[in-house]
């Protein structure tokens, strides 16, 4: 309980699905581009969730042309479509940040077998 | 000096997203219901201002002046009485209740608090100091603050040379905070950016005198 959440769980998002590190998520972007509205897709990798309430955060690697790209969203931001889970990985860390390291077919995020 | 004034305590702060899906730093402040005790006016006392109290209190915890001074007033004793200095207090009367509403959201404001005491603290956190070298030679004088002064002319120290002290645990005053939103019902208010003071301290806002909208 903290003492500024009757402020915080107005702006709260309830609607994503629970998605861990790992994971593979398509993250649906609402961008404003003029007086247009459309939504982006930036796909890949969840490799960290940070903080948490309002100010939670969590980044998305992908490799766009050879070229690593990470995105870092807060998660309760409105300009979030949608987020979805395609893919639930089997990783041992919370933050993977060494992908960042790895190449090719090492650069992939075992997935989960049940 | 100011046309409005309300006082509140500090609950913390968070965040917002905006109409443009900006995130907008914000203090929380807690607006309770003021309760008018004494109005100083200009023929009486030579400046006006209202003076308010906040919250409840034992009466069994007053002091016999406290006591009586709140009976004069025939208002509830509070947590304590704050003095608000106004330009113009003709359209307030003792007893009357001043809430959030006397802000609204888009104006500007100045907030006074006591800042946190920080104790004795050294010149570079008093004062910004550069400090000394961390290595070639530095000895026991990372955090110095160096020379203070010259030699046999003039043969002291000046007065006022920036030394290490006491630190914070003073009136400080941040202008021009803009309210993003003003609830009297859930005795809230929301100012943008940071607010002096510890969460739980008293706070005093009032219209801008600077700047302004």
């Amino acid at each position: 309980m903290h003492s500024t959440d009757f402020v915080d769980k107005l702006q709260l998002r309830e609607d994503h699905p629970d998605f861990k590190p790992g994971d593979t998520v398509k993250v649906h972007v609402r961008v404003v581009e003029g007086s247009r509205e459309r939504t982006q897709i930036f796909e890949g990798y969840v490799i960290a969730r940070k903080n948490s309430g309002i100010r939670e955060t969590f980044t998305v690697r992908k490799l766009s042309f050879g070229v690593g790209v990470e995105r870092t969203f807060p998660l309760h931001a409105p300009t979030l479509a949608k987020i979805e889970r395609i893919a639930v990985g089997d990783v041992r860390r919370a933050k993977l940040y060494y992908l960042r390291d790895r190449i090719g077919k090492k650069a992939r995020v075992k997935e989960k077998r049940y | 000096m100011a046309n409005k004034a309300i006082v509140a305590t500090k609950v913390g702060m968070t965040q917002l997203w905006d109409q443009d899906n900006n995130i907008v730093p914000v203090t929380m402040l807690q607006v309770k219901p003021c309760r008018v005790v004494q109005i100083k006016t200009n023929e009486r006392d030579g400046y006006t201002a209202v003076q308010v109290t906040f919250g409840q209190k034992d009466p069994r915890k007053l002091s016999k002046p406290e006591a009586g001074h709140f009976t004069n007033a025939g208002v509830d004793a509070g947590e304590r009485l704050v003095e608000l200095r106004l330009d113009d207090v003709s359209t307030i009367e003792i007893g009357q209740e001043l809430s959030a509403d006397v802000l609204e959201a888009g104006e500007k404001v100045d907030v006074t608090a006591v800042s946190r005491g920080k104790g004795f603290a050294g010149v570079m956190k008093r004062h910004n100091f550069a400090g000394q070298r961390a290595s070639h030679g530095a000895h026991k004088v990372h955090r110095a603050p160096g020379a203070i002064g010259a030699c046999a002319t003039p043969g002291r120290v000046f007065r006022g040379t920036k030394m290490a002290g006491r630190m914070g645990a003073e009136k400080v005053t941040t202008l021009n905070l803009t309210v993003v939103e003003a609830d009297p019902d859930r005795e809230l208010l929301l100012v943008r950016g940071s607010v002096p003071g510890p969460k739980g301290g008293v706070v005093v806002i009032r219209g801008a005198i600077k700047g302004g909208s």
